[in-house]
């Protein structure tokens, strides 16, 4: 049968997620923003990570320092471990590991909620209770991880960067002020800021793919498991590509 | 006034040959059915007919392909998004599967509605209105718990508490007695008796349990290939020799 033709699946679901997506553009546009869900799903996203990425932060900057020191002494640069280890957790780990958490921990929850909201009729009750159920839900959520991956990525930054100052300390002695010293001569806001901008896209990625998925929900709620799954699956792979495409663009713009 | 006009005027809900197909399956066709003011009638059909089809193209969460809806007056396939809302202020609805908010307690719950279509209404209204809908459900002490504390029947009682906040001329029953026991089956039967009585409400109600037929309607649509297959009391329709109605009848 054409139905169960791979190729035209896959054409067909990027083209809802297009559509998903275009919608909430539109939404934006008509303007009528539900705060108070807004304000409880920030809350929701940061008390779901929160420890996860202090922890996973906080190795990441301690496991790189370590791994670098063999290969920065035998050039006899130790010295320069902090900015080196600085830019690039700063630009890429720190980023990327915090938005694989939120794709884990947050593009499966919203998965999963939206999903068996559909499948339990909540979100046909909704719309019979006169609420667009897209600008309730959607809407807010996207928002929100748009709003909290760029801020748990700046939180993650300072734990990491923590983390590798206690990593330097390990094999030489530096003090705080001479590392902090040491990480603001080579990092500059041309490494922070494309980082941040990268982790807004991964947020918006992250929501809009977790409610496509729950909004597309099929076969009741054994299809709920389906939605949190492909969820997850999904945004980890569309964070890769945003940041292989900033990555690139970065590079164009010459920010380095 | 001649009878016929009254017996317009009466009517609440008038569906004609609505046609509705998902894709090649061809959920209804040409169906037509009416309902008047303060009366219960049941729809019947197995499952799959397409009996919440039905009631979800009246509703307007369902686009028909063709054919009219008219509910209290209006055509719901004309109408725009705002009217569609104040419309659905008339028409209260009881999911089949209750479709409680489940990150929401009893009360977040019927205040939902309120909140959404009335939004200008006072906090001491409010919460009148929740006390009033929850006692009418026989429910008041679960105001302040969570839909997954509360039992499948108390569940369709707080549905039905939520259908009924908003005061509606409408209500839509989606098998309020499915996957209940006998005697919590009857109970919900009985309240939906007590809202017709006491609230003068017309509804729909969708059922294929023959002891909802007999306690609530006041009169029986077969729902059978997409079409009112056999219209009539339930008293005429027990006796009649249709095959696809007797095989409702037949079963108790
Ligand atoms: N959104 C939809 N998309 C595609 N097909 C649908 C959709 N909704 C319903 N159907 C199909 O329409 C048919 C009728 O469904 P409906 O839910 O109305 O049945 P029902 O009469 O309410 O049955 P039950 O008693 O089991 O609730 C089914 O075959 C179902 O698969
Ligand atoms: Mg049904």
């Amino acid at each position: 049968m054409i139905k169960s033709n791979p190729v035209r699946a896959l054409l067909e679901e990027t083209a809802d997620l297009f559509l998903f997506f275009l919608r909430f553009f539109q939404e934006i546009k008509r303007g009528k923003m539900e705060w108070a869900e807004w304000i409880n799903q920030c809350f929701y996203i940061g008390n779901r990570t929160l420890l996860l990425v202090i922890t996973t932060g906080f190795i990441m900057g301690l496991v790189i320092t370590i791994q670098s020191h063999p290969s920065m002494a035998a050039f006899g640069a130790e010295s320069w471990l902090p900015s080196v280890v600085s830019v690039s957790l700063v630009r890429e780990i720190v980023p990327v590991i915090t938005a694989l958490i939120c794709a884990g921990k947050i593009g499966s929850g919203i998965g999963a909620e939206i999903g068996s909201m559909k499948v339990t009729e909540q979100i046909d009750a909704m719309e019979v209770s006169g609420t667009n159920p897209y600008n309730y839900l959607v809407v807010t959520r996207v928002l929100a991880a748009m709003f909290m991956v760029p801020l748990l990525v700046v939180f993650g930054d300072a734990i990491a960067l923590y983390g590798a100052f206690l990593g330097v300390n390990m094999k030489q002695s530096v003090t705080f002020s001479l590392y902090t010293h040491q990480i603001f001569m080579k990092l500059t806001y041309s490494d922070v800021i494309p980082s941040i901008l990268k982790s807004f896209f991964f947020g918006f990625a992250i929501g809009i793919i977790g409610c496509f998925k729950g909004f597309a929900t099929r076969n009741g709620t054994q299809g709920v498991g389906a939605a949190a799954n492909s969820a997850v699956v999904m945004a980890t792979f569309v964070v890769f590509i945003i940041d292989l495409v900033a990555a690139q663009l970065s590079d164009i713009f010459s920010i380095t | 006034m001649s009878r016929s006009e009254e017996n317009q005027q009466d009517v609440v809900i008038q569906v004609t040959e609505l046609c509705k197909s998902f894709g090649d399956l061809h959920v209804l066709r040409d169906f037509t059915m009416d309902l008047r003011a303060g009366e219960n009638v049941v729809v019947l059909g197995r499952s799959g007919s397409g009996k919440s089809v039905l009631i979800k193209c009246i509703i307007g969460l369902l686009k028909a392909d063709s054919g009219s809806i008219r509910v209290l007056e209006k055509e719901v396939l004309e109408l725009d998004q705002h009217t569609l809302d104040a419309l659905r202020v008339e028409v209260g609805f009881l999911f089949q599967s209750n479709a409680l908010y489940d990150s929401m307690t009893v009360r977040e719950n019927l205040e939902f509605p309120l909140r959404r279509h009335m939004a200008g209404i006072s906090a001491e209204n409010r919460d009148e209105r929740v006390r009033q809908a929850l006692e009418d459900v026989g429910l008041g002490h679960t105001v302040d718990m969570m839909p997954e504390e509360l039992s499948g029947g108390m569940k369709k009682r707080i549905a039905l508490a939520r259908a009924l906040i908003l005061q509606p001329k409408i209500i839509l029953y989606d098998e309020p007695t499915t996957g209940l026991d006998p005697i919590t089956a009857r109970e919900i039967n009985e309240l939906i008796l007590q809202v017709q009585d006491r609230y003068h409400t017309a509804s729909i109600i969708i059922s294929h349990d023959m002891h909802c037929v007999r306690q609530t309607a006041n009169r029986v649509i077969v729902l059978h290939e997409g079409r009112a297959h056999a219209v009539g009391t339930s008293a005429e329709l027990s006796i009649s020799s249709d095959p696809v109605v007797n095989s409702f009848f037949s079963e108790v």
